[in-house]
């Protein structure tokens, strides 16, 4: 019971970075209409980054953060004004269609460009507080897990007051309901576009920095990080940050679940399965509102 | 309009088929062992690339599962071999495998399109990789017997019958009126089943093909290699490497695969020679740029630049037939 009680805080602590991970790649999808695969490099490139600023200039990881995120949003403008700009001025299928190979370009580059830059060996930020866990009642939780936790929770509470109460937050979501009517009423939706995808990119920036401090990160992270992101997407919906999150710590609750049912090795798989089963089940996609 | 197989002519299909027949005799003059080495591997990757691309090019289905169905084919043929059963055999039994496996995902996924298919194939494949990694995690290797009677030019001879077999299958299949169903359903799915083409029942013809295929160069696969580990056949690898050769050749063409996969080994080996994944950066950026700017690939390159070349004497009839999109 108390290896369950542990596995399950462990589970709750991971799942709050995969919804995280997912508030970022679910805004640029929700608004642009754009399927970026590269997100889960974007999370890597994100924590190498951090992983530089402690490492170099001896930063604590989050006032590092701080820096991450507003560089992370400058690469996430400059992907867009190169390349998603092209992309979204296609029709919804092709422009889905074209981000996705699109993406899996990036997703390429990126990890190659990492394994070149930062080698391939497996990195991780250490501090003074990794070892430090509290000890409740005979269960453990580390705490700069838990820190993560809290920071990954305010960026997520930050996103939601953004997206309501700020003006260009508002202009997003009107956007992301219907661009045409949003434009009508004199939006700039290229701008809320490259805002969004900008955002996106910074919460990404944010996760990595989060996951290089609490696990580890190397080059070849993305494609698992790009997935985790797209099952809680899809258990999650799209439209509200908190739901998001929520989604990313009920799927880590799930893979803690499975790995003591099943045993560590099949974690990965219950998403995976979840991931299709919902997809199926709800062919019409994910913009399906009826 | 695209630059599909059909309207490229019987001409240029039949002139790569011999090209590659020429390249599949070479062992009566190389002896080389590297050279023959990379000649597989070269095969290989043309038949895998050829198999994706009439599910992703003629049909128009991304289906990022591929290695799923290469695996499988590896999985059955390697095991019976290993049992004793005859090398075609072993490998038909491959192909039944990953078709049928190919028919079950199919009956499935085909009621996700676009984008949604292509994440959903992904995710079943991750499973199928995840689980034989966990169920077979010991390294497959031949018997001593198979070991001492291994001849490479054997294995180049069956490559090179594959990438030429299956090629010539894609060009027939292209030809078709299955092809030109597959091509209405790329285009326009709900126009094609308004204009009394089956959708669904064409898109599980296209998956049975092209993961048979796929099956059958897993097969190749697991005849070539004296040990591997069983779950390295389901790397996402095999599929990436099918979807850029395939985008960078011509995605929908026939010889735009045997192409690509030239370029891609060719930069592969050259570039590994000096900077070890040099080459992915190189694809990567390659393949975001053929997305974006030259959807028809390699192919549609040579053909406006012949159009360009002709443009300066008399204009004739249109010679580029038209452009191909993603």
């Amino acid at each position: 019971m108390r290896g369950l009680v542990q596995q399950l805080i462990l589970g709750v602590l991971l799942g709050g970075l995969y919804g995280l991970a997912a508030a970022g790649l679910s805004l640029v999808f929700g608004v642009l209409r754009v399927l970026n695969v590269a997100h889960g490099e974007l999370i890597m490139l994100g924590g190498y980054l951090a992983f530089g600023l402690v490492t170099l200039l001896g930063l604590d990881p989050f006032v590092a953060l701080l820096l991450v995120i507003p560089l992370s949003a400058s690469l996430g403008a400059l992907l867009y004004a190169g390349l998603f700009r092209f992309i979204v001025r296609h029709g919804e299928e092709t422009r889905i269609k074209n981000s996705l190979l699109v993406g899996f370009g990036l997703a390429l580059t990126f990890q190659a460009l990492a394994v070149r830059l930062f080698t391939a060996d497996e990195r991780s930020i250490t501090t003074a507080y990794r070892g430090r866990a509290l000890a409740l009642g005979g269960v453990v939780v580390p705490l700069g897990r838990l820190l993560s936790l809290l920071v990954a929770l305010l960026l997520i509470a930050l996103l939601h007051a953004f997206l309501r109460r700020a003006r260009w937050g508002q202009a997003i979501r009107a956007t992301a309901e219907d661009w045409e009517a949003a434009s009508l009423l004199g939006i700039d939706v290229r701008r809320a576009y490259g805002l969004a995808f900008a955002i996106g990119t910074a919460l990404a920036g944010a996760a990595g920095t989060l996951v290089s401090l609490g696990y580890s990160i190397s080059p070849s992270i993305g494609l698992e990080w790009t997935l985790k992101a797209l099952i809680v997407i899809v258990l999650a919906g799209l439209g509200s940050a908190f739901g998001t999150f929520v989604g990313g710590v009920v799927l880590g609750c799930a893979e803690a679940l499975s790995a003591v049912v099943f045993g560590g090795a099949y974690r990965e798989v219950v998403g995976l399965l979840l991931f299709f089963c919902v997809l199926v089940a709800r062919p019409q996609g994910l913009f399906g509102r009826s | 309009m695209t630059g599909g197989g059909r309207r490229v002519g019987v001409g240029r299909t039949v002139g790569t088929a011999v090209a590659l027949a020429l390249l599949g005799l070479a062992p009566l003059a190389v002896t080389r062992e590297d050279w023959l080495n990379l000649g597989v591997v070269f095969f290989l990757l043309v038949a895998l690339a050829q198999s994706w691309n009439v599910m992703g090019g003629q049909a128009g289905q991304v289906n990022l599962g591929h290695a799923a169905f290469f695996g499988l084919g590896a999985l059955a043929t390697r095991h019976l071999w290993a049992g004793g059963v005859t090398v075609p055999i072993a490998m038909a039994a491959g192909v039944a495998l990953a078709t049928v496996a190919g028919i079950a995902v199919g009956l499935a996924a085909f009621r996700l399109r676009g984008a949604y298919f292509a994440i959903g194939t992904l995710a079943l494949a991750e499973v199928l990789r995840i689980a034989v990694g966990n169920v077979l995690p010991e390294i497959s290797t031949l018997p001593a017997g198979a070991i001492a009677a291994y001849r490479l030019s054997d294995r180049y001879y069956a490559a090179a019958a594959l990438a030429v077999g299956t090629t010539l299958a894609v060009a027939w299949l292209a030809a078709s009126r299955l092809g030109l169903a597959m091509e209405a359903i790329r285009e326009d799915e709900t126009a094609a089943e308004a204009s009394g083409v089956g959708a669904f029942r064409v898109k599980l013809a296209a998956v049975a093909v092209s993961t048979g295929l796929a099956g059958l160069a897993g097969g190749l696969f697991a005849f070539y290699h004296i040990s591997y580990y069983p779950q390295h056949a389901f790397s996402p690898t095999w599929t990436f490497d099918a979807v850029l050769i395939t985008f960078i050749g011509g995605v929908g063409t026939v010889h735009g695969p045997v192409l690509g996969a030239a370029l891609f080994v060719f930069l592969r080996e050259y570039l590994a020679l000096r900077w070890v994944d040099l080459h992915l950066l190189i694809f990567g950026v390659l393949f975001i740029a053929i997305v974006l700017l030259l959807p028809g690939g390699l192919v549609e390159a040579t053909a406006r630049l012949r159009g360009l070349a002709r443009r300066r004497r008399p204009p004739l009839a249109d010679p580029a037939g038209g452009t191909g999109r993603a």
